[in-house]
């Protein structure tokens, strides 16, 4: 590595106190470096691989080209661009309203003094400790019925799914923020209440503009943990057209050996990389967040 | 609310209207007339959902829709009742698909639901006979015409004995119709669509299977037409009995009763199936505990659930902990290049990873067989001991970020001063870790490691799309192998293999449910303890 040019241009002794001070560290995070980047590269370099097989991946950036990204944008049998527009909508409306469910209830919860306030907070936060994947029979087995009765919201609906998913809207987010809510001072409550303004208006034209940065990061983590999501939504979701991209290219890759593994090496690419954007562009908020809500009782 | 502000003049009238036109304008009018909208579409869905349930009569449903809707109306339209105005919309989300499906799940684990047992029991005995059913040897030719009416197809029939015209679904016994007729046979009926001939030779694989009941005793048979053309009758070699209660095989007079089991059974045990559902008591947990071939994986997942959680817990932390003391040093050039660099695997999503690893780790083709291991065939996924390990090495790579950042939040968060006072106490740079950062550093982490161990403990998504729980344990009767925690084992045992076993499957969610509220009992009132230290 670099440490022996160093060496010769600095001499031994700046040497060693650079290295004990800071080069080993360098050397740390760059063996660390390569841990992380290594199965992001290859399957960057899979994706621009023209080849479709997984040994065809192997050799790194050996050729390149937009075959395989054409490919699963045009596959019949693996509708790409319409899982990736499924996820969009789900995971979309699920983050919303899942901020907004969760907001409200942290509002009434940071704002207001009420019986059960207590309890219900720590009721909410421990049945959030049961994952609904947990209930995943009964959940199938309720969508089944209802959609006997309201096929609008049954199996194989997406507005069933979100309705699922809002389930957990109250929770950890909810918690989350209610530690952000309780960083605003009550004073600004009480001086628009004098002002005259009602809950419902200090609530909305007061509050949520102050809090939005914690609604940013609830409505990303909500919108990654629904694009994460397996289990209800393979249950769930049945016909190939209705399906997310996770349950999507899942079954393409079912079997590695077999499968177009550059397309599906593509659709991956296509399919973080927005989210990685989103992601390193938020990461400050979320850390914040994450532990500011961890240590505020 | 509104007349707070008292006016320090007497205001003139056209003052007075024009403070009337803003505040209707702007003011609690405004958000009214929202509210009664809102309220108005939620009543418009109940009123909806109330007649649905009306046609299906299902009067427990409906009560709690009408109970539920009234709630809603008293609890917006009433001046009090603020905290309830925001916790409404939420909570009824988290009862009806959480609590519910909680409780649901507690009541799935008493019955044999599943594959073979997940109808009434009047649908079980239709269902035997219809599939027992044989053709009748000396039965009359029944002439028919198949009609269709919204992609629902029908046999109008034409009884030889009597000329009369018959018409039958697959659900609707045979009834008398008026017919045109052409040639003696019926050919045609109001509001049913007669398919041409051409049209019925393509719809032959549809037609084999439909059986339409002669009458609505099941005993009496069917009546199938094959080719669309010519009926024969079908009568079950099974005959129920319903003042017995018994399913008799005419052929070897085998007699089949309901033994309280959910399924007819025949004196040496014989089960026939399709059975249906019924409560069976601690059967599916006694079945857990005692039979070997459920019992052994069970055993053998739990411990390994363990062991994955605990140590993605601690290798992640660890790793991300180091990380964070190597770049918490001011000093340290291109500092942010590399934490950039170091959270790409958690803004990775999660299961895109575990299916690239996979692809990655294939003994034959992958990337770290060929290239790193230069063409060696090490079974990373395939080895009872080596998939642990790479189950563990691939959450280490997805956790290790989120840790790292969490520390380095954390080791910031810690006043310098400490470390000053520290030094001049004569501490060496291990005991100030030891003995100041680690604690302080710990109140903060704490809840974060516990949240992260019930995060592993249920993560479905790595194991199901890295290894697929495999490799599978040989001898046992439910589809789970070495690498299988308990909640892709509900997956599997409810949703793959040939059995569906719901039943079963929420039996094990039962037993789940137990050790997590155990485990989240103990830890919030660790996390309170540590809590109070701050």
């Amino acid at each position: 590595m670099s440490t022996d040019t160093v060496v010769s241009r600095r001499g031994r002794r700046s040497f060693g106190a650079w290295f004990a001070d800071t080069g080993w560290r360098h050397l740390v995070a760059i063996v660390v470096s390569v841990f992380a980047l290594f199965p992001l590269l290859y399957v960057l370099s899979a994706s621009l691989n023209p080849r479709g097989t997984l040994t065809g991946s192997n050799q790194l950036f050996s050729a390149i080209g937009f075959d395989s990204y054409l490919r699963i944008l045009s596959d019949p049998q693996a509708p790409y661009g319409l899982w990736f527009l499924n996820t969009l909508i789900i995971a979309a409306i699920t983050g919303a309203a899942t901020v907004f469910l969760g907001a409200l209830a942290a509002y009434a919860f940071s704002r207001m003094r009420f019986t059960g306030r207590r309890v219900g907070l720590v009721t909410i936060v421990v049945v959030q400790m049961f994952p609904q994947l947990l209930a995943v029979v009964a959940i199938f087995l309720l969508m089944s019925t209802l959609g006997d009765w309201f096929p609008a919201i049954g199996l194989n609906t997406h507005t069933g799914l979100i309705l699922v998913y809002l389930g957990g809207a109250l929770g950890v987010n909810t918690y989350l923020m209610y530690g952000f809510f309780n960083t605003l001072p009550i004073e600004l409550d009480e001086a628009a209440r004098i002002d005259g303004a009602g809950h419902a208006r200090i609530f909305f034209t007061m509050i949520l503009p102050l809090v939005a940065p914690i609604l940013a990061v609830v409505a990303l983590l909500s919108f990654i943990g629904t694009v994460n999501e397996y289990v209800i939504a393979s249950v769930m979701l049945v016909d190939v057209d209705k399906q997310t991209l996770v349950v999507g290219l899942t079954k393409l890759v079912a079997n590695p050996r077999y499968a177009d593994w550059s397309a599906f090496s593509a659709g991956a690419v296509m399919a973080a990389v927005p989210v990685m954007i989103l992601f390193l562009f938020l990461q400050k908020y979320i850390v914040g967040g994450l532990t500011a809500g961890a240590t505020k009782g | 609310m509104t007349d707070t502000a008292e006016p320090t003049a007497p205001p003139t009238t056209r003052q007075r209207q024009a403070a009337k036109i803003a505040e209707a304008a702007s003011g609690p009018i405004g958000w009214t007339l929202l509210k009664i909208l809102l309220l108005a579409i939620v009543d418009a869905i109940a009123l909806y959902a109330a007649y649905v349930l009306f046609t299906h009569q299902e009067w427990l449903v409906l009560g709690i829709v009408v109970v539920v809707a009234a709630l809603v109306n008293w609890i917006y339209f009433s001046r009090k009742r603020v905290p309830a105005k925001y916790l409404t919309p939420g909570i009824i989300f988290l009862v009806v698909f959480q609590v519910f499906t909680l409780l649901y799940t507690g009541y799935i684990g008493f019955t044999n639901y599943g594959t073979g047992h997940n109808g009434t029991k009047e649908q079980a005995i239709s269902s035997l006979l219809a599939s027992a059913q044989e053709r009748v040897e000396d039965s009359p030719t029944y002439p028919v015409t198949v009609v269709e009416q919204f992609g629902t197809y029908g046999l109008l029939v034409t009884d030889p004995d009597t000329g009369d015209a018959l018409l039958g679904t697959a659900d609707q016994p045979l009834t008398e119709v008026d017919a045109e007729f052409a040639g003696g046979q019926a050919v045609g009926v109001d509001g049913w669509t007669t398919l041409p001939i051409a049209k019925v030779f393509t719809l032959s694989a549809e037609l084999e299977k439909l059986s339409v009941p002669f009458s609505d005793d099941p005993n009496d048979g069917s009546l199938r037409a094959p080719d669309g053309q010519k009926g024969y009758l079908y009568v079950s070699t099974l005959a129920y009995d319903a003042d017995a209660d018994t399913i008799t095989d005419t052929k070897n007079g085998t007699v089949y009763s309901d033994l309280g089991t959910g399924a007819f059974t025949s004196e040496d045990g014989e089960e026939l199936l399709p059975g249906w559902q019924t409560t069976v008591g601690f059967d599916n947990f006694v079945r857990a505990i005692s039979d070997q071939s459920i019992r052994g994986p069970l055993i053998s997942v739990t411990v390994w659930t363990f062991v994955f959680a605990l140590v993605s817990v601690a290798s992640t932390f660890f790793l991300g902990l180091l990380l964070a003391l190597v770049f918490n040093n001011t000093r340290m050039r291109f500092r942010n290049g590399y934490r950039i660099i170091l959270i790409l695997p958690y803004a990775f999503p999660a299961f895109l990873s575990a299916l690239v690893w996979a692809g990655m780790m294939n003994e034959s083709f992958g990337f770290i067989n060929q290239v790193l291991f230069g063409g060696a065939e090490i079974p990373w996924l395939t080895d009872p001991v080596l998939a642990k390990v790479s189950v563990l090495l691939v959450n280490l790579w997805l956790g290790f970020p989120y840790m790292f950042l969490v520390c380095m939040g954390a080791l910031q968060g810690i006043p310098s001063d400490v470390n000053e006072a520290a030094v001049m106490d004569g501490a060496n740079p291990w005991q100030i870790f030891r003995r100041i950062k680690l604690p302080l550093l710990l109140v903060t982490v704490a809840p974060l490691l516990i949240s992260s161990f019930a995060f592993n403990f249920n993560n479905f998504n790595l194991i199901y799309m890295l290894t697929n729980g495999g490799p599978r344990f040989d001898d046992v009767s439910i589809p789970v192998g070495h690498t299988d925690i308990l909640i892709s084992m509900v997956y599997k045992v409810a949703f793959t293999g040939q059995n569906r076993d719901y039943g079963l499957a929420s039996a094990f969610t039962i037993l789940i449910f137990i050790v997590v509220a155990t485990i989240s009992i103990i830890s919030f009132r660790k996390t309170k303890a540590l809590e109070e230290l701050n």
